[in-house]
């Protein structure tokens, strides 16, 4: 039998719950709901889900503030959706702990999706993959190496060290500043530009059509997303 | 007692008055030809009527000189206390004109109209108080002698001897009601001698001649003789009011030239006499020659006052550059088309006279046509004259100079003298003569050139080395020398006032061109207001500061040099100024403890500002021959601050058209855009209650689509409206961005490719992320709602050497001739094809609104290809070079 993963959703109003539990419910998840942020960490501690759908605007809390502390209760994969979309909202969020962010108003099938990659992951995580697949490319984390069509592709040390970064979280949005960290760990001051530069090198030598990028995707001043194959983009 | 007129029946005057000056208070003056003919008496008398009939009437100041009678009239009356002022250790019971302010009665009954406050005081003068009062709409009833009304201050000392010190002004007759007091002369020096008349002690010996029958009769005339003008003055303004014109002297123009000597104010009390007696316009002038440049201050402030004194007795005053008196004032008065001159005789000599002609004669003859009335003048004051020909005589190193150089060509024709003749050597000396008048003037020339015989006849003539001469030919000669020497010198010096002349006038001109260049680079109200005070202060050497009138007194809002504030007493007489118009603080007539001078900046609208000027060393603010320089700025930054303030009234009245505008059309937007798909939705939720339908569910998706579009894009308006777009610029690669923008109108966009037209290598752009996709989406919407189904829309990037060209085009019907422009506007759409449309009218508008605030631009342009004959519109965002990332460190790419 299928394991049924639990979903906890975080929103004060009550008929964006009815309609995401009406959703979960169809694609056979067992949706948790939590009007505030009391009762939000009731449930994350007593129920465990394995994944927290939060929105930021609480009646009794800042949503950011119960980033961390709902991830330091559990493992659940934590997505934000919420109507805020400034980016520098979201960028707090993911650099918080979250590993997603939604914004309102989305589509259910966006959702579905994010959805599953958060819960892939879940499942992969702490056993290191071996290898991504990204389409056409394949990136071996262990052996560092990637492929493009089982061919080797050639990458400077910097750019796989990108490349990496994006794998070890297929699906997910990496910020601008969780890769440079690792790209450049000694720079006190980092540098946007760089980064593009070098993701478009990266597309020159992964993408079929760089001016259309399928793999690399770009979140609008956030980071970038290692993108998996027949997924939404954003 | 002998009333001219009923008091009672209010006077037709009075009446047009009081229509004319709705809320101003009315002036009633009981005029007597002498003190002892029972002004007081009368006043109060009338007051007791008055009150009587109701009127709320209270006694501003009375002074009854221990007569019991008046002390028994003023007893009936409230009085309002006086004010003490000390001075010198004296205590002096002034008009206590504040409280009279607040008392507020209907009308104030106040004795002594040309009397002269107290030092310390508000106002020098009691009419000035008087005026503040009438301003303050309460009516005053006053009483005056008739030798104290300017204009006969002159005449009524002519026949009396006795020149009386305090005067009022002859306009603020013309705005009263005049009562005559008359008792006829015996009677009143029958009350003189049974002790009735109040005389001061120390003026009794003088007052004696004063009260002499034949001069109380002239006296009498006179007063008469006034208030016959005034009535007849307000026939006249009747007449005008009523367009009655025609039966006055039309065409008449009095021109009074005045001079620094004291006389002068004779002068102008007599040009205002003419001018009231031929109803005419009349000018005091003063020519300004180089003689001006010599004054001392007592003459520059004897001018000044001069030239006040006109324009408080009603005058126009110009102050006009020439190289003589006559020249300029024959010019002056052609131009004025003036009728009639008024000069003084000067007291010249008779040695003056044969030298430069007399100016009466050449007036004469110059001006054929015109009157010119001669009066003769008093004795200047000697030590004006002591003080100006030291002046004139210039410095002592001038000569020194002189000598010199006279020196200098000795030598030089010593040394020459074996080569050269001595004729020629006395023309060599033509030389310092030359240099030492054009140089210092006309006296250092006469000086060099005596000087110069005289060398020329000790070094040159013969016998050498003394001063005779052997030789009847050599005395020719050196009369000659001096001759030359002399007319040479009187030429070299007129070209040099001619030059100093221009120079000073150019120097003017060029002040005002410059004040006036400031004024108009100056394109914000805080701008102008500070270039006024900087140029001020730079033009006249003085401090300045311009204050605006506000609810809670005057503001200061412009200082040159910097100023933080002002003190209470500056802010009195700026305030005042505002308030009467007129000129306030030191120099001026009122409040002149203050540092500064306040001169208000008028316009046909009121005062907008008042100009402050002071002196560092606190001295007079302003120099006399500076009056007419600071009057045209004032004139010129009041017109400048009228200018700004109407183009401000302006743009903000254009903002609010433009701000209704966009509310209503945004109105009619709401209603439409929000309205139907919401109909959509909830018509089709309640159908698929009955019948649920997978059609029916599309239809509330898209029109759900639609109004979240519509929602986003008036949040994003509202965000450009407010002018506070949260700016975030990073790097950005533009295929990011075209990708990110194409993927979120996937929706919209599923009738039409996107052609990518970009250079692999197109450099990284230092944009907002997020208004920079605002921007992209809505060009992309915008191309896929009007481009032909099944057509591709080009995005194209364009380098050229100064920018990054973004195109987003599409295939379809264009843009109308002419509306490339009028897209960008909010709630635009334009109309020319029947197809549907299913815009917010708010795309076009936010991508200008957000390209704007990155430093964008954008235009809308159409497209003709040729060869297939496509045609469409194309949206152009154009990126400047500065926002374009160009160095990229390659070695931290590897």
């Amino acid at each position: 039998m299928k394991l049924r993963h639990k979903v906890l959703i975080v929103d004060d109003e009550p008929q964006i719950r009815r309609l995401i539990t009406t959703a979960l419910a169809r694609a056979d998840y067992i949706a948790l709901e939590a009007a505030n942020a009391r009762e939000t960490m009731e449930r994350v501690r007593h129920e465990r889900p394995d994944v927290v759908l939060l929105d930021l605007g609480l009646p009794d809390r800042d949503g950011l503030e119960l980033v961390p502390l709902i991830k330091g209760q559990c493992d659940a994969t934590l997505i934000v959706v919420s109507a805020r979309d400034a980016t520098e909202e979201k960028v707090a969020a993911l650099d918080l702990g979250a590993d997603d962010y939604l914004t309102k108003p989305f589509d259910t099938d966006e959702l579905l999706a994010r959805l599953r990659v958060a819960l892939r992951n879940r499942t992969t995580r702490g056993g290191a993959s071996a290898a991504v697949i990204a389409g056409d490319v394949a990136i071996d984390l262990l052996e560092r190496r990637v492929t493009k069509n089982g061919e080797e592709v050639h990458l400077t040390p910097k750019e796989y060290r990108v490349i990496a970064q994006l794998a070890k979280f297929p699906g997910r949005v990496i910020t601008h500043e969780q890769i440079m960290a690792q790209v450049w760990p000694h720079e006190l001051e980092h540098h946007v530009e760089y980064l593009r530069v070098l993701v478009r090198s990266l597309r020159q030598k992964l993408e079929d059509d760089p001016q259309r990028p399928q793999i690399i995707s770009n979140e609008l001043g956030i980071g970038y997303r290692l993108r998996m194959v027949g997924e939404p983009q954003s | 007692m002998n009333d001219v007129k009923d008091p009672d029946r209010p006077s037709p005057e009075a009446l047009l008055r009081a229509a004319a000056q709705e809320g101003r208070g009315r002036l009633k003056i009981f005029l007597g030809a002498a003190p002892g003919v029972g002004k007081t008496w009368e006043m109060l008398t009338q007051g007791h009527r008055r009150r009587e009939a109701d009127v709320d009437v209270v006694v501003g100041v009375v002074e009854s000189h221990g007569r019991r009678e008046t002390e028994a009239l003023v007893h009936g009356h409230e009085v309002i206390p006086r004010r003490d002022v000390s001075h010198h250790g004296h205590s002096l019971g002034e008009m206590d004109i504040d409280a009279i302010l607040a008392r507020h009665p209907a009308l104030v009954l106040v004795d002594e109209l040309a009397h002269t406050n107290a030092p310390g005081s508000r106002h020098p003068k009691r009419y000035q108080d008087v005026e503040e009062l009438l301003a303050a709409g309460i009516d005053v009833w006053s009483t005056l002698n008739i030798q104290h009304v300017e204009s006969l201050n002159d005449v009524v000392a002519s026949f009396t001897r006795v020149r009386v010190r305090e005067t009022v002004p002859d306009s603020v007759l013309e705005q009263a009601e005049i009562e005559v007091v008359d008792i006829p002369p015996d009677e009143l020096i029958e009350r003189l001698r049974d002790g009735k008349v109040y005389i001061p002690q120390e003026a009794t010996r003088a007052l004696g001649h004063f009260f002499s029958k034949s001069n109380l009769t002239a006296l009498r005339e006179l007063a008469l003789r006034r208030v016959a003008q005034a009535v007849d003055a307000q026939m006249l303004d009747h007449a005008r009011a009523h367009a009655l014109a025609g039966n006055f002297a039309a065409g008449e123009r009095i021109v009074v030239a005045v001079s620094e000597q004291g006389h002068a104010a004779g002068l102008v009390r007599a040009g205002k006499r003419m001018a009231d007696a031929l109803r005419a316009p009349w000018t005091a002038v003063h020519i300004e020659t180089r003689r001006d440049q010599l004054f001392s201050d007592g003459e520059r402030r004897q001018l000044a006052d001069t030239l006040a004194l006109a324009s408080r007795l009603g005058a126009s005053t110009a102050s006009i550059p020439a190289v003589d008196v006559v020249d300029g004032l024959s010019r002056y008065a052609r131009e004025a088309r003036a009728t009639q001159i008024v000069i003084g005789k000067a007291s010249r000599s008779w040695w003056f006279e044969m030298r430069h002609g007399s100016v009466v004669d050449r007036l004469v003859r110059t001006l054929g046509e015109v009157a010119v009335h001669v009066l003769p003048s008093g004795t200047p004051d000697k030590p004006l004259r002591a003080a100006r020909a030291r002046a004139g005589w210039g410095r002592p190193l001038d000569y020194l100079w002189s000598l010199l150089a006279v020196a200098g060509m000795t030598g030089t024709g010593l040394l020459l003298e074996q080569a050269i003749n001595l004729g020629n050597i006395a023309l060599l000396y033509l030389v310092p003569v030359m240099f030492a008048a054009a140089s210092f003037g006309l006296r250092a020339g006469l000086f060099a050139a005596l000087s110069a015989s005289l060398a020329y006849n000790f070094f040159f003539l013969p016998p050498v080395g003394t001063f005779s001469v052997s030789n009847p030919e050599n005395v020719v000669s050196i009369f000659v020398l001096l001759g030359v020497a002399i007319v040479t010198s009187q030429f070299a010096a007129r070209v040099r006032v001619q030059a100093d002349l221009a120079a000073s006038s150019a120097r003017q001109n060029a002040a005002l061109a410059s004040f006036s260049r400031q004024l108009t680079a100056s394109t914000t109200h805080k701008e102008l207001m500070q270039a006024i005070c900087a140029e001020v202060a730079r033009l006249l050497d003085v401090r300045s500061v311009l204050l605006l009138p506000s609810p809670g007194g005057p503001q200061l809002h412009a200082a040159f040099p910097p100023e933080d504030r002002m003190e209470q007493i500056e802010l009195a007489a700026a305030q005042w100024a505002i308030d009467h118009e007129q000129p306030a603080g030191r120099g001026s007539s009122t409040l002149t403890a203050s540092d500064w001078l306040f001169h208000p900046l008028r316009t046909s609208r009121g005062v907008l500002a008042v100009l402050g000027i002071a002196r560092g060393d606190a001295g007079d603010p302003l120099r006399s021959d500076n009056v007419p320089l600071l009057m045209s700025l004032l004139d010129q930054a009041a017109i400048a601050l009228d200018r700004m303030a109407l183009e401000e009234a302006n743009l903000k009245a254009q903002a609010i058209g433009e701000r209704d505008r966009l509310r209503s059309a945004l109105l009619s937007s709401v209603s439409h855009d929000l309205r139907t798909p919401l109909t959509t939705i909830v018509t089709a939720a309640q159908e698929m209650k009955r019948a649920p339908s997978a059609e029916l569910a599309e239809t509330i998706e898209s029109e759900a689509q639609r109004l979240a579009r519509f929602v986003a894009n008036l949040l994003d308006m509202a965000r450009v409206e407010a002018g506070a777009l949260p700016m975030k610029p990073e790097a950005i690669d533009l295929f990011d961005a075209v990708a990110s923008a194409a993927h979120d109108t996937r929706a919209a966009l599923t009738d039409h490719a996107i052609d990518l037209d970009i250079a692999p290598d197109i450099p990284l752009v230092r944009l907002d992320p997020v208004l920079l996709h605002h921007c992209l989406i809505n060009l992309l919407d915008n191309a896929g709602r009007y481009g032909d189904a099944g057509t591709p829309i080009l995005v194209r990037c364009r380098r050229s050497h100064d920018a990054l060209r973004l195109s987003v085009i599409d295939q379809g019907p264009g843009i109308p001739p002419g509306q490339e422009k009028r897209v960008f506007e909010t709630f635009t759409r334009l109309e020319g094809s029947d197809r549907a449309r299913h815009g917010t009218g708010l795309g076009l508008a936010i991508v200008k609104g957000f390209s704007e605030a990155m430093g964008l631009t954008v235009e809308a342009s159409n497209i003709e290809e040729a060869p297939e004959g496509k045609r469409g519109a194309c949206f152009t965002i154009r990126i400047p070079e500065t926002l374009i990332v160009t160095a990229i460190d390659q070695k931290d790419m590897t």
